[in-house]
């Protein structure tokens, strides 16, 4: 029988991944984008996973409003590595140094 | 049975195509692959009962989402190849991060049973109402405020992306609104009166 913990493992694992992608792909901002996308699919797996085993709906709006965070941070995310591509014509995070922060 | 079988399809799936988004040598095939991930995560999604997230997560992050990744993978001219020179230097590093964090997760998950969280062994699915209908109650009364909340969420974010992306180009030729209703008549309209055979000059 599956229980609650084989969600919160699967999650915990993609959550783990989603790091590792940050860490690993440095450079590649797009890729870090999508490290980010599924950091917040793993969480949202368990907020369902919790919400089904509580037998508590609230999880499930949680979880929505989880994708539509997510749905806004891609589009104001790529907007701006849009832009930035324009002006430097590369999309390397070194690169981001014009306001010296 | 079958529920068990599916879980560990979809698991596997859900995390094998997770690990080739990051490892993929091509980004449009980590597009694809998060694809792949976004679909195997709406079928675990069906199997604990919540069938309108699933659709969500289908329409939403794949239609919408992933789309929009992969008109942006394809659309800049990137050479990805000098993005990845830092990969096998940060990879010892990153894994090593990454074991001590999901050690630290699954002893979390493998712990919380010992705290007050107390989750039946089944899902709790004896709602008598569908996941949608039970859904959308819940959304429009007690819930109402976050979700008007997250609506002015995606309008802002809409905004912010069309005005952060749009750039005015001098050739294009705009309207003039105020130019046109000032427009009159006299200055619009001329009579005249040609003669036959000379033609008019406009």
């Amino acid at each position: 029988m599956i229980g609650l913990t084989h969600y919160l493992a699967v999650a915990a694992i993609l959550f783990t991944i989603g790091v590792l992608g940050i860490f690993l792909n440095r450079k590649n901002i797009i890729l870090m984008l999508m490290a980010i996308e599924l950091i917040l699919l793993a969480v949202n797996i368990n907020l369902v996973a919790f919400s089904a085993y509580l037998g508590d709906l609230t999880g499930q709006v949680f979880a929505m409003f989880v994708l539509t965070v997510a749905a806004a941070e891609a589009a104001i995310g790529l907007a701006i590595l849009v832009i930035f591509f324009r002006r430097r014509g590369s999309i390397a995070v070194d690169d981001v140094n014009r306001m010296r922060g | 049975m079958i529920t068990v079988i599916a879980f560990y399809l979809f698991a596997t799936f859900t995390v094998t195509s997770a690990l080739l988004v990051i490892f993929a040598r091509n980004p449009v095939h980590s597009v694809l692959w998060l694809i792949v991930a976004f679909f195997n995560a709406a079928g675990l999604m069906l199997l604990l009962g919540a069938e309108f997230i699933a659709m969500l997560i289908v329409i939403v992050y794949v239609g919408a989402v992933a789309v929009l990744f992969l008109f942006i993978v394809m659309m800049l001219n990137v050479d990805f190849a000098a993005l990845r020179s830092g990969f096998t230097r940060n990879l010892p590093f990153g894994i090593l991060i990454a074991l001590v964090l999901l050690a630290e997760m699954i002893i979390a998950i493998a712990a919380h049973k010992a705290g007050p969280v107390t989750a039946g062994l089944t899902p709790n699915m004896v709602n008598p109402q569908p996941n949608i209908v039970a859904l959308g109650e819940l959304l429009y009364t007690r819930f109402l405020m976050p979700f008007e909340l997250a609506g002015l969420i995606l309008l802002v974010a809409m905004i912010g992306a069309i005005v952060l992306t749009h750039r005015s180009r001098g050739d294009a030729r705009g309207q003039n609104i105020s130019r046109q209703v000032d427009r009159k008549s006299s200055e619009a309209v001329r009579n005249m009166q040609p003669q036959s055979g000379e033609g008019m000059t406009l």
